[in-house]
């Protein structure tokens, strides 16, 4: 049951990723869309695509933290614990990036549209940033058993967390490109500034992807392993999806590009995973530092039900909206 | 240790962070209930007084909803980097109602989105039906997180052996003896906060001459939920304060002054606990007896039942008991002033004392909620679950962590400066117009 929790937690993970990543990387989009006359009608798109979504998408990331401190709560405890800055700094992009969206398009004059915009913009960029350090932090194993066990700056600022750092905003980016040329098809505006992005970022991510690999075999040899062993399918998957996506985007293709996108991302997540697995911090595997299994049985549940309720909603608001 | 100097940022923070979100997460609890009965009102009658209503509401709830989630989600991620300490011991046991509140808010969330967006895209009726998962999945959200914060006063459903969890019944967990007390008691202030502080927008807006029939409606509506609501709330305060009594006595010895027990105590309004005893406050013999016992010869215990580094800090939460009460018990005769004018003359009171008292009646709602949270949170130290964990033992040990508090206070003044200025942009920007009875309120878009 630990590990059927632990693949409900990498699911919402996934989830977050690739529906809240594209909104964060639609947001860095943003920053860049150009001075304000050149970039309005790239900057409606955006805001066009995420709006009735937007509060609807970050939920994973709330999931993720509560199903972790229900059923794992020292591995959650020690996380949080270790890297409380990035988490918090993360935390403080998400409230500027929401409130500075659901405010841009109340206020006047230019001047305010512009601020918030930025606002908005900016943490959008260093949110997936933080984010990424924090499981770079996880992944190099530099977060240890119990409460506040490393430094609070060191553990999260080695070569692996920034390079996953980094990483993290590439990814974003690439899946926001990829999604933003098919709803710009859609919408009849202009898809190719995204689908060019689209082709930079997605190399770019390629690349750092795999400059990185040296860098996680020398910090964490452990996981390195389980990355070129047991994980070594989904790594390849993800290098081809990656690869199939942007040759769909240059063939603009752009619904089937966004599956591929998707599927390299997510694989790339499920890959570490499979890489880790049982491990979760050093010392600590699944089965010793989970819940009894009356809280993991009620999480199921619970889980499962909402699961129910949710989906067929959530599928209700996309449809409604995919039309312009 | 009763006190760490160091943990002051933290908590500090957590009770800014706490502070700020319930009142927004209030009004999310009660505005889409109002939005919905006049937008229900709306359709049912045709008339444009409703119609734009619903929809300039609907509009202020979405900024507010927006707002909401991310202080919610801040508090998410506070729960873990502040009090590591807690979620290591306990999170097994009261994570059950986090996650069902998560997928609470997240279909609230969805029809949201669907209410907002699907304004003039879907048919009417259709339209207004979206807005009933809002209704439901907002109280059930408060109702859960409530239940967790209920079980820190009454803990149960686990087993601990050597300060480790090692059986759980989170059913049993979440329904403990403080659940119903507190989450009726909490439901019906976020009703209370919404009603009043909606209804003094207008009675400001009437106080500056706008007194058509838009006006009187958009203060009347919520004003009537208010009214409803206050009296419920003072029957649900009493049989909370009663709880308390039973099962958390020496919160009830700080919430009255007490410092020694017995029977016949009575009930001590006002003063200011300080030097070890309450001064100046006016006492009601047996009163106290009375309301915790049912008994005037009940014996109720003072603050002098357990040693001193058990004891709450008094003077707060003394003070902030008897604000919540004051408060309220105003609120329910403002209340009860309407609901006697409209029986006898199907109109609102003539008074201009009337107008202002409704026009304050939001903040004094809203600052008798926060007291109501002090009161109960200040009145459990110096434990976080009571008598098992102390709070100075849950706090995340990590150094640097007062860091926060600053940032994060900066982070809050300028959300509510902005948070205050859009809503205010928002009403000024697209005036009510002149005649809105004689407006077509299809032109005012929602978002």
């Amino acid at each position: 049951m630990s590990t059927a929790v632990l693949v409900l937690v990498w699911l919402a993970l996934t989830a977050y990723a690739l529906l809240a990543g594209a909104d964060f990387g639609a947001g860095t989009w943003d920053l860049l869309a150009g001075s304000s006359e050149r970039g309005r009608p790239r900057r409606r798109l955006i805001e066009h695509v995420i709006g009735p979504v937007w509060e609807a998408n970050h939920v994973w990331l709330i999931f993720v933290l509560v199903l972790l401190w229900t059923c794992f709560p020292t591995v959650f405890a020690a996380l949080a614990s270790t890297l409380w800055v990035p988490l918090t700094l993360a935390a403080l992009g998400i409230i500027a990036r929401g409130s500075a969206f659901a405010f841009r398009k109340a206020v006047g004059t230019l001047a305010q549209q512009r601020a918030f915009g930025a606002a908005f913009a900016l943490s959008s960029v260093l949110t997936p940033f933080f984010l990424g350090t924090a499981a770079g932090a996880v992944a190099a194993g530099a977060v240890p058993a119990g409460l506040a066990g490393a430094d609070p700056i060191r553990s999260w600022t080695s070569a692996l967390p920034l390079l996953t750092g980094v990483l993290a905003v590439l990814a974003c980016g690439y899946l926001a490109a990829t999604y933003l040329c098919g709803d710009a098809d859609r919408q009849g505006a202009d898809a190719e500034w995204f689908r060019w992005r689209s082709v930079v970022t997605g190399v770019a991510t390629g690349a750092v992807s795999l400059a990185g690999l040296p860098v996680v075999a020398h910090s964490a040899p452990a996981l390195y392993d389980g990355l070129t062993g047991r994980g070594l399918p989904l790594v390849a998957g993800s290098v081809a999806a990656g690869m199939l996506s942007l040759l769909l985007v240059l063939t603009r293709r752009y619904l089937l590009a966004r599956l591929a996108a998707g599927l390299a991302v997510a694989a790339l997540l499920w890959g570490w995973a499979l890489a880790q697995y049982p491990h979760l911090l050093p010392g600590v595997d699944v089965g010793s530092s989970a819940a009894p299994a009356s809280t993991l049985s009620a999480t199921l549940v619970a889980s499962a039900i909402g699961l129910l309720l949710l989906v067929p909603s959530m599928a209700w608001l996309f449809r409604l909206f995919q039309q312009p | 240790m009763v006190w760490a100097s160091s943990q002051i940022a933290p908590r500090s923070q957590m009770g800014l962070s706490l502070g700020w979100h319930i009142v927004i997460a209030c009004l999310g609890v009660g505005l889409p209930a109002l939005v919905v009965y006049v937008e229900w009102r709306g359709i049912r009658t045709g008339d444009p007084v409703y119609r734009l209503l619903a929809r300039r509401w609907a509009r202020a709830l979405g900024v507010l909803f927006a707002v909401g989630a991310v202080s919610g989600t801040i508090l998410s991620i506070e729960m873990g980097v502040l009090w590591a300490g807690l979620m290591e011991r306990y999170g097994s046991v009261i994570g059950l109602p986090f996650t069902i509140e998560g997928f609470a808010f997240f279909i609230e969330a969805i029809f949201l989105g669907i209410y907002l967006y699907g304004w003039d895209r879907l048919p009417p009726r259709t339209h207004l039906l979206t807005g009933l998962p809002i209704i439901v999945a907002g109280v059930l959200s408060a109702f859960f997180v409530v239940t967790a914060n209920a079980w820190m006063n009454s803990p149960q459903g686990f087993t601990e052996r050597d300060g480790k969890v090692v059986a759980t019944s989170p059913w049993q967990a979440m329904f403990n003896r403080a659940t119903w007390p507190e989450t009726t008691h909490l439901l019906l202030a976020a009703f209370m906060v919404t009603a009043f502080v909606v209804a003094s927008v207008y009675a400001v807006a009437m106080l500056r001459g706008r007194e058509d029939a838009y006006h009187r409606v958009g203060l009347r509506v919520p004003l009537t939920l208010g009214a409803i609501a206050a009296p419920l709330q003072v029957v649900v305060g009493d049989w909370a304060a009663r709880y308390v009594a039973a099962e958390q006595p020496v919160k009830l010895a700080a919430m009255e002054g007490l410092a020694s027990g017995g029977t016949h105590v009575p009930l001590s309004v006002g003063g200011w606990f300080t030097g070890g005893r309450l001064v100046g406050a006016v006492h009601i013999p047996d009163g106290l007896s009375l309301l915790a016992r049912l008994d005037p010869g009940g014996y109720v215990a003072g603050l002098d039942s357990v040693p001193p580094d058990l004891r709450p800090p008094v003077a707060l939460v003394h003070l902030s008991f008897d604000a919540m009460v004051g408060l309220g018990l105003g609120l329910l005769a403002l209340g009860g002033w309407f609901g006697w004018a409209w029986w006898r003359r199907r109109a609102l009171p003539r008074s201009r004392w009337f107008l202002r008292a409704v026009a304050v009646s939001g903040v004094a709602a809203v600052v008798a909620m926060e007291c109501g949270w002090i009161v109960t949170e200040v009145g459990r130290q110096p434990w976080v679950v009571y008598g098992l964990l102390r709070t100075v033992d849950a706090v995340n040990p990590s150094p640097g962590l007062a860091a926060g508090l600053p940032v994060l206070g900066i982070v809050y003044v300028l959300l509510t400066v902005v948070l205050v200025a859009v809503l205010r942009w928002m009403t000024r920007g697209t005036p009510v117009p002149a005649a809105p009875q004689e407006a077509d309120p299809d032109t005012y878009k929602v978002v």
